[in-house]
Order: C-alpha cells, then sequence, then structure tokens
C-alpha cells in the first residue's frame, strides 16, 4: 500500500491544486495552502507541480512506510526524524519499507510539505484528491489509515540543487494585496489605519479563513452575497478584517475591501496565531 | 446587451467582476445567466470558471491574468454585441418537504411573530415558484428567492451550531435547504428528505442557477418513505415540464 498513520498530527491532510469550476455548485477551491511550498516538494522528487502530496501543519504525523518510497518534506524550519535520525527539509530522501518518520514540529513557519515520487494515491473527487468533507469523506488523514501511494517505477534523481526555494519571501511579514471591488467605500482616514496598522493573526485561523485580531470602525452599507476567493479580505460589521483561505466559500456578503496576490496567500499560509503582518497595497 | 449599466471590476488578477445593479429580480438573473452561457461559449473550461450570485458574476482565471485590461475589454466587447434571444428558462422540480414539528424548529416561533396559523404558513410557503439564484454557503446550498412577503423574517440572532441536513429554511426574503449537517442562522421550518448534493457522482447536483423550485408538503410517513426510496435507490426526483 503506502505510507500507515501511526499518529495524525493536528491537522494532516493531502492536498493537491484544488477544484477548479466547481464554484457554481458552492464548492471551495481547497488544495495546499501554500501552494508554492507544495509545488516545490513536487519538483524535488521529480513530481509534476501539482500532484498531491501531505499538508502538515504545526505538530506533524508520525507515520511508517508499508514500502519503499522516494520522498521529500519542504517548509521554512522542521525538527523531523526518521528512525531517530535527524533529517533536512529540501533534500529528497530514499525511505524503505517498515522506516517509520516523525514530523515532530514545525519550528519556523506554519505549514510543511511532504511530497512522494509518483503523489499520495487517495480518492478523487470532484476532479482533486483535496481533502475537504463533505467532497471528500474526511477532512483529514485519520490514525491507522493506509495512504496508497504509487509504484516507484520511473524513479529519475532530480539535481536538487537547481530548485531555488524562496524561503525569505515566504516568512516576510509584509503581505501584498490588490485595492478589492468594495475598498473605495471605505472612508479616507479608515483606509489610512488600516493600511498602517501592524496586524495579528488571531487563534481562528484555519484553511477557511484568518482572521486578524485588530478591530476597525465599519460604517459600510450591506449589500448582496458576492462572489468570493481565496484571498479576499472581508470587512465585517463588527469591525472585523477576515482573510479568506483555500476552503472559504464561494460567496460571501460581507463588503471585499482587499484580494492577496497568490504569493501573499502562500505567505500567509506560513504564518500562525499571534504573528505580525502588514498590508502593502499594490499600486495599479 | 446594453452594457452601460454594468461595472467592471477586478479581483486581484486573478479574476474580473460584472455588477448589476444591486437588487435582487429574475430580469437581473435572466440577464447574467445568458452574460455567463455567453462568456462560457468562448472560454475553455479547464482555464475559465464563470459563477454568478444575486447580481454579479465572477470570471476566475486558473492563472494570472497577463493583461487584466485587454481581457476586460474582449468581455464588454462580447457582451455588447450578444443580443439577448430569450429568456432564460431553467429546469422545474417540485421538492417534497415535511413541516412536522419534529423538523420545523422554529416555525411555531415565526407563526407568532407573523401571526399566522401553521397550516396558514404552510400553504403559502408550498403556493410560490422559486428560483434558484446561485449555490453557495455550503455545496449544493440552494439560494431560492420569491419568498412570499408575508413569510419574510429576519434570520436567528445567535446561529444554530447544528442544522439537520435537509433543513429547511427562511431568512429575509429567501427560503433555502441545508445540504448537509451545518451551523446555520436561518429559522428552520420544514425537512426536504431529499439528497441534494452528493460528491461521489460525476454530476453532483442536478440543479443549476435559474431553475425554478416548487415545495409540496408531506406528512412524516411519506417523507419516512422518501428516505427509504433514496436509500434504495429508487426514489426520482419530480420534474415537471410546465406548472399547472
Amino acid at each position: 500500500m503506502g505510507v500507515k498513520v501511526i499518529e495524525k498530527g493536528l491537522l494532516t491532510s493531502i492536498q493537491d491544486r484544488g477544484r477548479f469550476g466547481y464554484a457554481q455548485l458552492g464548492v471551495p477551491q481547497s488544495g495546499a495552502m501554500d501552494r508554492y511550498s507544495a509545488k516545490i516538494a513536487n519538483l524535488l522528487v521529480g513530481n509534476e507541480a501539482f500532484k498531491a502530496v501531505m499538508e502538515i501543519t504545526l505538530l506533524g504525523p508520525l507515520l511508517e512506510f508499508t514500502k519503499d518510497a522516494f520522498i521529500v518534506l519542504v517548509g521554512i524550519e522542521a525538527n523531523i526524524r526518521l528512525n531517530g535520525k535527524e533529517i533536512s527539509l529540501l533534500k529528497p530522501f530514499k525511505v524503505k519499507k517498515g522506516d517509520r518518520l516523525h514530523i515532530k514540529q514545525i519550528t519556523k513557519g506554519a505549514r510543511l510539505y511532504l511530497a512522494i515520487f509518483g503523489g499520495f494515491q487517495t480518492e478523487v473527487r470532484l476532479e482533486s484528491r483535496s481533502q475537504f468533507y463533505p467532497i471528500t469523506k474526511t477532512s483529514s488523514v485519520e490514525k491507522g489509515e493506509l495512504i496508497a501511494i504509487s509504484k516507484n517505477e520511473g524513479l529519475k534523481l532530480v539535481d536538487f540543487a537547481s530548485v531555488k526555494y524562496k524561503n525569505k519571501e515566504l516568512t516576510s511579514s509584509v503581505i501584498e494585496v490588490f485595492k478589492g471591488p468594495e475598498w473605495d467605500q471605505v472612508p479616507l482616514v479608515l483606509q489610512e489605519q488600516i493600511l498602517s496598522a501592524e496586524l495579528t493573526i488571531s487563534k481562528n485561523n484555519s484553511r477557511m479563513a484568518y482572521q486578524l485580531q485588530e478591530q476597525f470602525p465599519n460604517t459600510l452599507a450591506g449589500m448582496l452575497s458576492q462572489p468570493v476567493l481565496p484571498g479576499t479580505v472581508q470587512f465585517t460589521p463588527d469591525g472585523n478584517l477576515i482573510i479568506l483561505m483555500r476552503d472559504a466559500q464561494t460567496t460571501g456578503g460581507y463588503p471585499r475591501i482587499f484580494q492577496l496576490t497568490e504569493d501573499s496567500i502562500n505567505s500567509l499560509a506560513q504564518k500562525k496565531q499571534g504573528d505580525k503582518l502588514k498590508l502593502e497595497l499594490i499600486k495599479t | 446587451m446594453n452594457i452601460d449599466k454594468l461595472q467592471f471590476k477586478q479581483l486581484g488578477k486573478q479574476a474580473i467582476l460584472i455588477l448589476w445593479e444591486d437588487k435582487m429580480n429574475e430580469t437581473t438573473l435572466s440577464e447574467i445567466l445568458f452574460a455567463k452561457k455567453k462568456i462560457e461559449e468562448i472560454k475553455v473550461k479547464e482555464i475559465v470558471e464563470v459563477n454568478n450570485t444575486y447580481n454579479s458574476l465572477i470570471i476566475n482565471y486558473v492563472f494570472t491574468i497577463n493583461n487584466i485590461y485587454n481581457e476586460t475589454s474582449v468581455l464588454k466587447d462580447l457582451l455588447e454585441k450578444a443580443n439577448i434571444d430569450k429568456i432564460y428558462e431553467g429546469s422545474k422540480y417540485i421538492l417534497p418537504v415535511c413541516y412536522h414539528k419534529k423538523f420545523s424548529l422554529d416555525l411555531e416561533e415565526v407563526c407568532v411573530q407573523k401571526k399566522l396559523e401553521v397550516e396558514e404558513f404552510i400553504s403559502t410557503h408550498t403556493i410560490p415558484i422559486y428560483t434558484l439564484y446561485f449555490m453557495g454557503f455550503l455545496p449544493g446550498f440552494l439560494y431560492l428567492g420569491g419568498l412570499p412577503k408575508s413569510l419574510q423574517i429576519s434570520r436567528k440572532k445567535t446561529p444554530r451550531l447544528k442544522v439537520e441536513k435537509g433543513s429547511v429554511g427562511i431568512g429575509e426574503k429567501q427560503t433555502g435547504i441545508y445540504p448537509q449537517i451545518s451551523a446555520g442562522g436561518w429559522q428552520i421550518i420544514g425537512n426536504c428528505p431529499v439528497t441534494l448534493f452528493d460528491a461521489s457522482l460525476k454530476k453532483p447536483t442536478p440543479f443549476s442557477a435559474g431553475d425554478q423550485i416548487k415545495f409540496k408538503a408531506v406528512n412524516l410517513e411519506e417523507h419516512q418513505d422518501i428516505l427509504n426510496k433514496i436509500e434504495l435507490g429508487k426514489y426520482q426526483l419530480e420534474k415537471v415540464k410546465e406548472w399547472e
């Protein structure tokens, strides 16, 4: 089969590029939160960019391989052991049947990606393996689960020295945003306040959305539900800023004041509760 | 079509929005769905997805749009040249709803507020032909417009943490059905036994924006009967050609 989940960690799920074309059925996109790191992980083991990878959040799983595999771990900084021996990020390696991989803790950043040659072979639902309940049966991998991986045939070692990982960009506290459709309705003074504030990620952060701790007085008129995307920043009537992430709903009724760039979504996905950020408006 | 009254905006470098006036009505919906069809005709669905809400369209691109101004004018041009040939006509479905108090957690309270007898509420809720404006909130959650004024009521002040699958709710001018267990703030007035969304199917839901839906009251026994039939794969969704 492939990989057995001995301990599942805080939130471990299988993700690929997500679902595209199903928004009109109300189906969220899902997919790797930090798409960039997931892509690098795939490239390092010689996969196409968006094969299904394992997304690991803060405290990782303990995995046991039930057959040989070629794998890599990509993230900012983490404490990882293979049969008790320390393992580095960004360096692909072979594992043997019976090997135990323990992703103990992510020490910098929030998410880590485990890519395996050939990709994880979980069920495909609506053209994607990305876990999101109830599109898939579960929203995360479960303890005791045996996850299928493909055969090791055709493995070609990649010259991984040629793949550069933009560590710095991912850890930047500057989050680049475009004006959202309702930004111009925000009074100038408030625009200034929001853009100059040091913002903090609250405890309400998930694959669906990151809510910020700071609040701002909102006098904007209510509106009919409108389309939203991952990276849309909503400004709620009670003054909260909510940044939608990969599992976000497809529509929302709050004013959309910003839209994050793709790079900024990836960078935000590497932030956790208490991390600081600043929004920087892209001049268009 | 006349595009002067439309607003074209962008959502990052990934998507273009087209906004109609801030209203919910069938004429606008029909225009939006016409525009949606036109855009889908010229775009490859693997690269562009088009989705609508009450008064807007989003044209979402799988990759960053290189030149958003060019792309916007392509869309403007396309819509300007398109003639709305006929009113969009969706499919027509009849959905069973059981209003029994086992399911209709808020019905009594709603009736008190709206000064209605329960029977009156049920007959008023089952008369209109509702329009499916779009799906959102949850996979397969139907936003149905056309709720009679006498039934319109605000959402619950505190949303329920758990609303059962199939719960039929009302909130403001809308009525809708929860396709799965979820948190939810609408007033729950019944339950529809029909499975609205099944992700294991290639086509997970029979519905699409613009469809028309009518409710039919069923009792507890009939509700259970439909559930049993669904279990056995013997239930056929009621679809009609014309409304009587």
